[in-house]
């Protein structure tokens, strides 16, 4: 399904796709431009996008990493879609704070929790 | 414990190879000199941006432009000189990337990281030169007030 397979895996849970990370830092920005191709791919094969992108284990992420989650949120909301993030450590969590973008994700606890919360 | 200061002189060309240089030996530095799990992540997290900027931004990316890198790493304090081969640039007319205008922004946002991170930082004008520094706040016997 994505391209970069060693680095995300993307998974359909009746209509819903989970993005998750196999590495732990999400700072190399080829590998990071690579996730955003790969995820606006599987955003764009649906007509109403619902997506969770899971943090599990995921210890650094860059500016550049918000770049690409900016990206989808925008492609999401203007094809009417909804996307939650989920599972985020409590040092990246800051990050998303500092740059109020915690005011602009829809962010819960936990994947599970983010698969019930679609309308 | 490191009794000397870990200083770093050197030219960094490739932006993958020599960042993951970098990044270990300062890790390795930091490691040695007792800082917290809090400054592990912010130095690795800024000088991602810092160096990452004066590749891309600073150098335009041109190749055979080079990347001036310099440390000093020791108990009280972790420092650091990036210089590209840039015009500089004035980091007072970066747009704050908080602004309810610019939040869906994808980009703009390392400036802003370094300088929540980071103890003390400075563009040297004419703004190709950062100098950053992380204070650390462990004690030697390893107690962190981070």
């Amino acid at each position: 399904m994505n391209n970069s397979a060693s680095v995300i895996q993307i998974t359909d849970h009746s209509g819903v796709k989970k993005v998750t990370f196999t590495q732990r830092s999400i700072i190399d920005e080829t590998v990071i431009h690579q996730i955003g191709k790969d995820i606006v791919v599987a955003i764009d094969a649906e007509i109403k996008p619902r997506l969770v992108i899971s943090f599990e284990g995921v210890e650094h992420l860059s500016s550049a990493a918000l770049g690409v989650l900016i990206t989808c949120h925008n492609r999401i909301r203007v094809r009417e879609g909804q996307l939650y993030l989920s599972d985020i450590s409590k040092p990246i969590f800051e990050i998303f704070k500092i740059t109020k973008l915690n005011k602009m994700f829809q962010i819960v606890e936990r994947a599970d929790l983010a698969m019930k919360s679609f309308k | 414990m490191r009794s000397e200061p870990y200083i770093q002189d050197q030219i960094l060309t490739n932006l993958k190879t020599d960042l993951e240089k970098v990044q270990k030996a300062v890790a390795a530095a930091l490691v040695d000199c007792k800082y917290s799990e809090f400054a592990h992540f912010a130095i690795r997290l800024c000088l991602e941006e810092a160096i990452v900027n004066a590749f891309r931004h600073g150098n335009r990316s041109e190749p055979g432009k080079v990347v001036k890198f310099f440390c000093k790493i020791d108990h009280e304090k972790a420092e650091f000189k990036i210089q590209d081969e840039g015009e500089g640039f004035d980091p007072e007319g970066v747009p704050d990337p908080t602004a309810e205008e610019n939040l869906e922004i994808p980009s703009g946002r390392g400036l802003m990281l370094m300088r929540a991170y980071m103890s003390e930082i400075e563009h040297v004008p004419p703004g190709n030169t950062l100098r950053m520094a992380f204070k650390n706040t462990t004690d030697p016997a390893g107690e962190s007030s981070a």
